[in-house]
């Protein structure tokens, strides 16, 4: 295969507020009605002295013309999963963002109402919630859910919370100080215990890519809160010992939190409230193809165990004879942890998915991830200064984590490298670094909406940059050159002299 | 399943079967040999469908249909707010380079949105008069919550002062960040006359160990806290940090907090841009001074301005990342990792719209609206609006002599009308209290029909 001549778009646009003229304006607001300003007096002269706004706002002046190309420009400047051609992002869940779920989601019944309104008036909405509820309790084997969460960080602290609840509930808060978290785990794992105040404790990983039982057994006691576990984690492996943890951590009276950024894998296949966890978030941005929008918003439902329903958040909605509602009556409740339910503009379409998918879909969906990902672990394990590290032999699920330490021996060519050059060929690159425990990782997570043809681009383009490591690595060491800009200045970007991180800041620096 | 599904372009059984040749398995069963026998989920899940396009847009669009048509946008505010938004921001919103791409941790390829969110990190400085932001929180109730965290690391102190007349929703938000972080949370009286904070009640409430003092401006019930500099001075003279929340539409209009002393300034970015989505996503501004050793603290992504290391080319990147969850694990300054990037793109789109005589306008005409509103609504009999003298920007307090607030909303839903949001529950002490909301999206007539809808109820 010959890898495309790929050109990122370029429009080497300037910054808004290098753009516009005096006076001109990108939108037209009402006129006060000449009736109703009549009827009051002059609203700036109201305004308590000393409050009103005497300078306006240093904010660009633009037409309406000026804004939309700008930022048009701008978006052709950026790679997403529906125009690119395969973004294998590990651990993100890059998969297709249907076009129908955008549609419905844009219907002003969701857009335009207010979540204060009169029960009566949302009766659709509160419907789709709670059936959205009850979908997630069935992939994931729990009793009962909270939509709350704005993100997958946010359902794992939330998630964190309800541990805590329980414990305090039985008067453990002050033995139970710990939270153990493998050493393969996502970021946010040690971040969201230690926001709720736990010390956190970590776990080693066997070569086989499993939790070290040995070793957990030696840090599990009565300061244990719980433990933190993605299955299959990180290294895309299946943890086949989750019961034997499971009955570890809860024998000595912890919790199993299941961080479900890893879903995709599974659905269908297992769940976690069957492998033995109490308590589980899932990224409905993930799983659930809802778009991830640069950095969100996307949605972090949390899933329980009876043992837990009591704690989760307020409102809960409830049903009774056709009839929906919000029910704040939850004396044990941990409060809230969003203003209002959460982002249910993308809770719509996650529920939109299910639909189009239907249980046999998801099922499918998982099995087809897998299969993908496998076929691209087969592929590139063999590639020269290429390894699959940890479980040998072992198929992987919706990810795999290939190392390029060898090539970084050889040739001087780093994951990070192979990544960039990637770009060079019009492909996203994989997660770089991560799991920490795999060096010079390079993790790929294809997901299920790929094609083959998109799958064997990308195994294409591996193989074109192991083959220029070992004979121009200038060429890969130099990457990327076909986006718009080359490598960047990281250093500069974070220096207390030449950090700039408003225009009002770029102007007192270089204006 | 049967038939290839469109989202799944391998799900044609050649494909798949040629795909396991390649690996080398006969099933896909094979590949998840390690997951045990005794996990298997034997059942299918009961999820209804697979459904085609077609029929998943009947299913839904009749369920959305289920919600009520009113005559006019919600009278309701407090966090969230009805206003207009521009056709333009939508169109880029949906733009799929932007919408179906994640954190740009390739920043190369992705400066379209690395650019997008500095514009918003700075328009957001212009608006509130601070010099950094960060590139969004997931509300303005979760930014309250960090912003108390923030202030605690920041002092190295465990107290946060916040006024009482604070939305009762951010309140119980922001405990959840505060109970785990050994904050004590304490509330400040107000003047019963006005509504403003009582200054005297704050200075008793400061002592050494105050870490912030937090105010609403506008405040929960709308009306303007105007004693800002003296708040500012009594928060600096306790070596505290001084935090504001703000409705962003209202500074047009009023001062920013960065001219009177804010250390911090947070708030809820919804209406700059982003449809209510009966309540999110949201967007929860998080702005604060330029001071490196402030910067550090901060919670959440920030994108910085450098050059390329070869030519000089200037360029976007996530910056100061060793503050984040993913470098840092359980020493960084929050968890938070997918925020609300695409309303911060919103928010970018809506200001550069607006621009600043766009954002002065709308302020006044929101406040304009509210005073009419306010004025009309006022002069019914058995109705008081609002209950404090202090200047309103676009919510204000209406109580009823005799009637319940549950009452009239039921009056006004039956004429298609919704109104405020009632207090009684959440301040009790208000009485038969509800908190109106008017915006540029409600006309004069839209005001007159519920001013005499409430004259009907009423008078029953």
């Amino acid at each position: 295969m010959i890898m495309r001549k790929f050109r990122q778009a370029d429009w080497e646009e300037p910054l808004i507020f290098e753009l516009g003229r005096e006076e001109r304006v990108g939108f037209a607001v009402p006129e006060i009605e000449p009736e109703l300003s009549d009827a009051i007096d002059d609203i700036s002269e109201l305004v308590p002295s000393g409050m009103l706004r005497t300078k306006p706002a240093g904010l660009p002046e633009v037409s309406e013309v000026e804004v939309l190309r700008h930022f048009i420009h701008l978006s052709q400047m950026n790679y997403g999963v529906n125009s690119g051609i395969i973004y294998p992002l590990g651990s993100c869940t890059m998969k297709y963002n249907p076009i129908i779920n955008e549609v419905l989601a844009s219907h002003p019944k969701i857009t335009e109402v207010h979540p204060d309104q009169d029960e009566a008036s949302v009766q659709g909405l509160l419907e789709m919630l709670y059936k959205l509820k009850l979908n997630f309790v069935e992939v994931t084997g729990m009793d009962d859910a909270t939509l709350q969460p704005a993100a997958g960080a946010h359902g794992e602290y939330t998630g964190i919370l309800l541990i805590r609840a329980y414990h305090i509930d039985y008067d453990e808060q002050n033995t139970r100080t710990e939270i153990i978290i493998p050493d393969s785990a996502h970021g946010t794992n040690p971040a969201s215990a230690m926001m709720a105040g736990y010390r956190t404790v970590e776990v080693p990983s066997k070569q086989d890519g499993g939790v070290d039982l040995d070793a957990l057994k030696s840090v599990v006691g009565p300061q244990t809160a719980g433990l933190m576990l993605t299955n299959p984690n990180t290294l895309g492996i299946f943890d086949t010992n989750i019961h034997e943890i499971a009955d570890i951590v809860h024998e000595e009276g912890g919790l199993m939190y299941y961080d479900g950024a890893n879903l995709n894998a599974v659905m269908g296949i297992c769940r976690p409230g069957d492998m033995g966890f109490d308590v589980v978030h899932s990224n409905l941005h993930k799983t659930f193809s809802t778009p991830h929008g640069g950095g969100g918003p996307g949605a972090g439902p949390v899933g329980v165990k009876e043992l837990l329903a009591e704690y989760l958040p307020i409102p809960d909605i409830v049903e009774t004879e056709g009839i929906y509602s919000l029910s704040w009556n939850k004396p044990k409740s941990i409060g809230k942890v969003h203003g209002y339910f959460g982002n249910v503009g993308v809770m719509l379409k996650a529920y939109t998915y299910m639909l189009s998918m239907g249980g046999a879909g998801l099922r499918e969906a998982s099995e087809l991830a897998v299969l993908n990902s496998n076929y691209i672990a087969h592929k590139l394990k063999t590639v020269r200064g290429l390894s699959l590290p940890f479980g040998e032999g072992r198929p992987r699920m919706h990810e795999a984590v290939l190392s390029a330490s060898k090539m970084d021996e050889e040739t001087g060519v780093r994951a990070l490298n192979v990544s960039k050059k990637l770009l060079d060929y019009g492909l996203h690159a994989p997660t770089t670094y991560f799991p920490l425990i795999v060096p010079e990782a390079l993790m790929v997570e294809p997901t299920e909406t790929e094609p083959v043809e998109a799958l064997d681009e990308f195994i294409e383009a591996m193989k074109a940059i192991s083959d220029l490591a070992y004979s121009d690595p200038e060429q890969v060491l130099n990457a990327p050159t076909n986006t718009v800009i080359g490598k960047l200045d990281e250093a500069k970007a974070a220096h207390p002299k030449t950090i700039c991180l408003s225009w009002k800041t770029y102007c007192n620096l270089f204006l | 399943m049967s038939k290839p599904h469109p989202y799944m372009p391998n799900s044609v059984p050649e494909i798949k079967e040629k795909m396991m040749e390649e690996i080398g398995v006969k099933s896909i069963e094979e590949l998840y040999s390690d997951v045990p026998e005794r996990l298997r989920f034997k059942d299918t899940l009961d999820i209804p469908g697979p459904y085609t396009e077609a029929e998943v847009r009947k299913e839904v669009s009749s369920l959305l249909e289920k919600n009520s048509s009113l005559r006019c946008a919600p009278f309701l505010g407090g966090g969230v707010w009805p206003h207009y938004v521009p056709v333009v921001v939508d169109e880029i919103v949906s733009r799929s380079e932007f919408l179906t791409s994640y954190t740009p941790y390739q920043p190369e390829i992705t400066q379209g949105m690395l650019q997008v969110i500095f514009e918003y990190q700075s328009l957001l400085c212009e608006l509130t008069g601070m010099d950094v932001a960060n590139a969004s929180m997931y509300d303005w109730a979760s930014a309250l919550g960090e912003a108390a965290r923030m202030s605690s690391r920041f002092t190295r102190k465990t107290n946060f002062i916040v006024p009482s007349l604070i939305s009762p929703s951010r309140f119980l938000v922001m405990k959840s960040y505060t109970d785990t972080a050994g904050i004590n949370v304490q509330q400040v009286d107000y003047n019963k006359a006005t509504g403003l904070l009582d200054i005297e009640d704050l200075k008793e409430k400061m002592n050494n160990d105050t870490a912030g003092v937090y105010i609403e401006n506008p405040s929960y019930l709308g009306f303007v806290e105007e004693q800002v500099e003296e708040i500012a001075e009594v928060a600096h003279d306790g070596k505290a940090l001084f935090v504001v929340g703000v409705d962003p539409i209202s500074l047009g209009l009023i001062k920013p907090p960065g001219e009177y002393g804010a250390d911090m300034v947070i708030g809820e970015g919804q209406p700059l841009g982003n449809h209510m989505n009966f309540g999110g996503p949201l967007l929860g501004i998080f702005a604060c001074s330029n001071e490196t050793k402030i910067i550090r603290q901060m919670p959440g992504r920030l994108i910085g301005l450098t050059e390329a290391q070869e030519g000089g080319r200037r360029g976007f990147t996530m910056t100061l990342q060793t503050r984040e969850q993913h470098i840092r694990r359980e020493k960084a300054t929050s968890n938070i990792c997918s925020n609300q990037a695409l309303c911060a793109v919103a928010s970018a789109v809506y200001l550069s719209l607006l621009g600043p005589s766009g954002m002065k306008e709308l302020s006044e005409l929101v406040a304009s609206r509210a005073r009419y509103a306010m004025r009309r609504i006022g002069d019914l009999p058995g109705v008081r609006a609002p209950l404090f003298s202090s200047f309103h920007f676009k919510e204000f307090t209406v109580s009823f002599q005799d009637n319940t607030v549950d009452e009239v909303n039921q009056g006004l839903f039956d004429r298609r009308l919704q109104g405020g949001k009632s207090l009684a529950k959440e301040f009790p002490d208000l009485g038969e209290s509800a908190l109106y909301c008017v915006t540029e999206v409600h006309t004069k007539k839209d005001i007159d029909r519920l001013i005499s809808s409430l004259r009907e109820v009423l008078e029953g």
